[in-house]
């Protein structure tokens, strides 16, 4: 079983479906000939050609609008987007289109098209090419938002991604592309085109990352690896075996997932890198409150980014949940 | 700057050309029906809101060459990418008409909206531009395909000034995709004219800077927006991509059924143009070719108005939609849970008493329910 970072997870995933179904393609900035900045893309041009693999001008609007189309027309484009901040001139074209096709023509016509979107800071990248913009997509009715967290995770959810009839907005931490290796069972763990129903559960079913029972971390993305750090700091120093949720899926959350953590652990604290207000923190955090809350020996906690541009990157690591900052806020709900 | 492309005279000082070669007697009677149709819908799309029975109707009185004339070079098999100026044109490729009546009353679900792959025909757009890529989009896969089938889309003027217009050309021109992209330079943009949109004399020279070939026609005459559309689709189906067509003509009605002209053009140049109109000349220019008679026109317009008054009937008689219709396709696969919760909440409260926000105004005389609209 070869062992894979999430870069090579997420270029088997593409490698797996375009050899499944011709009707998947790829699009974006340099993602042909350079197989993309972060190379998930690599190799695919000379495997599947340039009519499958599509070096675009740069313009972000017309890659969504031109996918959308794609997509009407029957074929399963996913596109990179190449940073997160770049996403915004598409926005348009996710909210008013992508998000509306399949309501807008009765089921019939779904946009069914991948979006992927490294995202978020940590690499020490210049201005503008670490937001976390993902509560932006998670508003927006018709959309999926998913984001993996491992390499073997990302490779299935991308699969099941492209195999889903609904728009998905891919979230791809960039923090941790490389920073872990999984084993990654070669065989796919569904095929194109007929796993709607094995894919659709895929995209929204959260995971345990860490076991535990005095407290519950629900994070997604690079900060739910922190968690896992700030949770073994909790033990080695408190004693305090803390259990941390991956979310993987923002939108729809696994409601169940979340709500039966809490009350199993009754104490929650939400972790993410995007700012604060109307945050993911703020919707996980209502719905336990809402459903659980006889449950819980405190109100649930958040340690977030802050309501601020995501600094020059000297300060980006006072701006992202440090492993320090999420076990203080941890005891803060321990302590209530 | 060079004239735009005419062909039909106005019977005084302007010369008929011979209709292209290609259509026969019965082509040529086909897009006078088409004209009609599409008069009709619109006419009586405005005294239905008048009567509050639809809401907020963009009118397109005027532009209907610039509809059927393009429709009519394309095939079956093409698809069409109309923006809400062009709501109807759907009914020429075998949509409803109650359905897109349906959808100005604000019904969605089954009511308001068409399938698109049945007719080839994309959602009505309403935000300006947005819909150009999808067109690029939908007809560069069909080239992946070798499938031989284009994309023909609508925009008006005030849609060169949006960056989607740009980013549609630009990527049609890359790869060549067979798209026609058919604007309509009706000159108003709401309140706002084309001299602000664009320093540029005239739309057509904006495909200069996609290398893109380009073509400058009369709006108001329906053989000019035919012979331009397919000569734009043989150039797209022979492999050779893209074409711009600008229809220079003259938004005689206002904007929307909620728009004053008044407040920003002198109506005057309105009446001036209004001379040129599409319809009457066409009609006029088949009865001098002698393609045209008066028992047939006349059938044309029974016809039409029977289509159109069957039409009100169908949308009339639509149950008032359910709460579901909410939550119905919001996702392909089914209503995540704050959907289903959502619908819960609604059907746990009584709806009050179906208030009908659209029907005959209170005090409207029954002599105002239902008039055959002026001229149609």
């Amino acid at each position: 079983m070869p062992r894979l970072n999430m870069v090579e997870g997420l270029n088997l995933a593409l490698d797996q479906a375009m050899a499944q179904d011709d009707r998947v393609l790829v699009m974006g900035e340099d993602v042909a000939r350079t197989g993309g900045v972060f190379r998930v893309t690599a190799g695919l041009l000379d495997k599947y050609g340039e009519e499958r693999v599509i070096d675009t001008p740069l313009s972000e609007a017309g890659i969504v609008g031109a996918a959308i189309g794609m997509a009407l027309y029957g074929l399963l484009p996913v596109v990179e987007i190449q940073f997160d901040t770049f996403v915004y001139p598409a926005f348009e074209q996710i909210v008013v289109h992508a998000a509306r096709y399949a309501w807008r023509t009765r089921g019939e016509v779904p946009a069914s098209i991948v979006i992927r979107i490294p995202f978020g800071g940590g690499v020490r990248a210049p201005e503008l090419h670490s937001d976390s913009p993902e509560a932006l997509f998670v508003h927006v009715p018709g959309l999926k938002v998913v984001c993996p967290t491992t390499p073997a995770l990302a490779r299935d959810l991308l699969l099941a991604a492209i195999s889903h009839p609904d728009p998905v907005i891919f979230m791809e931490p960039k923090r941790i592309y490389r920073t872990g290796r999984d084993e990654v069972p070669e065989k796919a763990p569904l095929l194109l085109p007929e796993a709607d129903g094995e894919a659709t559960q895929l995209l929204s079913r959260a995971r345990v990352a860490r076991p535990g029972e005095d407290l519950v971390m629900f994070s997604y993305g690079s900060t739910v690896v922190s968690c896992c750090e700030a949770a073994q700091k909790l033990q080695d120093e408190r004693g305090v075996s803390a259990r941390v949720v991956d979310l993987v899926s923002l939108y729809p959350l696994d409601v169940e997932s979340i709500t039966g953590a809490a009350s199993e652990c009754g104490r929650a604290i939400v972790v993410h890198e995007a700012p604060r207000t109307a945050g993911l923190g703020a919707e996980v955090s209502s719905l336990i409150h809402e459903r659980v809350m006889l449950d819980l020996e405190a109100p649930v906690g958040r340690v977030t980014g802050f309501d601020v541009p995501f600094p020059q990157f000297a300060n980006e690591d006072d701006y992202i949940p440090s492993i320090d900052r999420i076990a203080a806020g941890a005891v803060k709900v321990l302590d209530f | 700057m060079e004239e735009p492309l005419r062909i039909i005279g106005d019977g005084v000082g302007q010369p008929d050309w011979a209709p292209p070669v290609e259509l026969t007697e019965k082509d040529l009677v086909a897009m006078y029906r088409s004209l009609v149709i599409l008069r009709t819908f619109d006419e009586r799309a405005v005294s239905l809101q008048r009567q509050g029975r639809l809401g907020t109707y963009a009118l397109y009185w005027g532009e209907e060459a610039t509809h059927a004339g393009p429709l009519h070079a394309c095939n079956d098999s093409d698809w069409l990418f109309p923006t809400y100026r062009q709501n109807s044109i759907g009914v020429l490729r075998g949509v409803k008409a109650a359905t897109i009546l349906a959808w100005w009353r604000g019904y969605g679900g089954a009511h308001g909206f068409y399938q698109v792959r049945e007719h080839r025909v994309a959602p009505i757009c309403v935000p300006i531009a947005t819909h150009l890529p999808h067109a690029v989009g939908l007809s560069w896969a069909a080239k992946k395909r070798g499938d031989g089938i284009c994309a023909l889309t609508w925009l008006g003027d005030g849609a060169t000034s949006e960056g989607d217009f740009h980013e549609a050309m630009n990527f049609a021109s890359v790869y060549k995709t067979p798209t026609v992209l058919f604007c309509v330079n009706n000159q108003w943009a709401i309140s706002t004219h084309v001299s602000r949109q664009t320093a540029t004399p005239t739309l057509v020279e904006k495909c200069v800077a996609y290398a893109m070939p380009g073509l400058r026609v009369d709006g108001f005459d329906v053989l000019a927006c035919w012979k331009a559309t397919k000569e734009a689709l043989d150039r797209a189906r022979a492999g050779d991509g893209p074409t711009f067509i600008e229809a220079v003509c003259y938004r005689i009605g206002a904007h929307g059924t909620a728009d004053d002209p008044r407040l920003y053009r002198d109506e005057a140049e309105s009446e001036r143009y209004r001379a040129l109109e599409p319809l009457g000349r066409y009609r006029a220019y088949l009865q001098r070719l002698g393609a045209l008679d008066d028992d047939q026109a006349s059938d044309i317009h029974d016809e039409a108005k029977a289509l159109i008054a069957a039409a009100v009937a169908e949308m009339e008689a639509l149950d008032f939609p359910g709460v579901e219709i909410l939550f119905d396709y919001v996702y392909a696969s089914g209503r995540p849970d704050p959907l289903t919760e959502g619908l819960d909440e609604l059907r746990s409260i009584e709806r009050r008493p179906e208030v009908k926000p659209l029907g005959p105004q209170p005090g409207a005389s029954p002599g105002d329910a239902d008039p055959l609209p002026e001229g149609a």
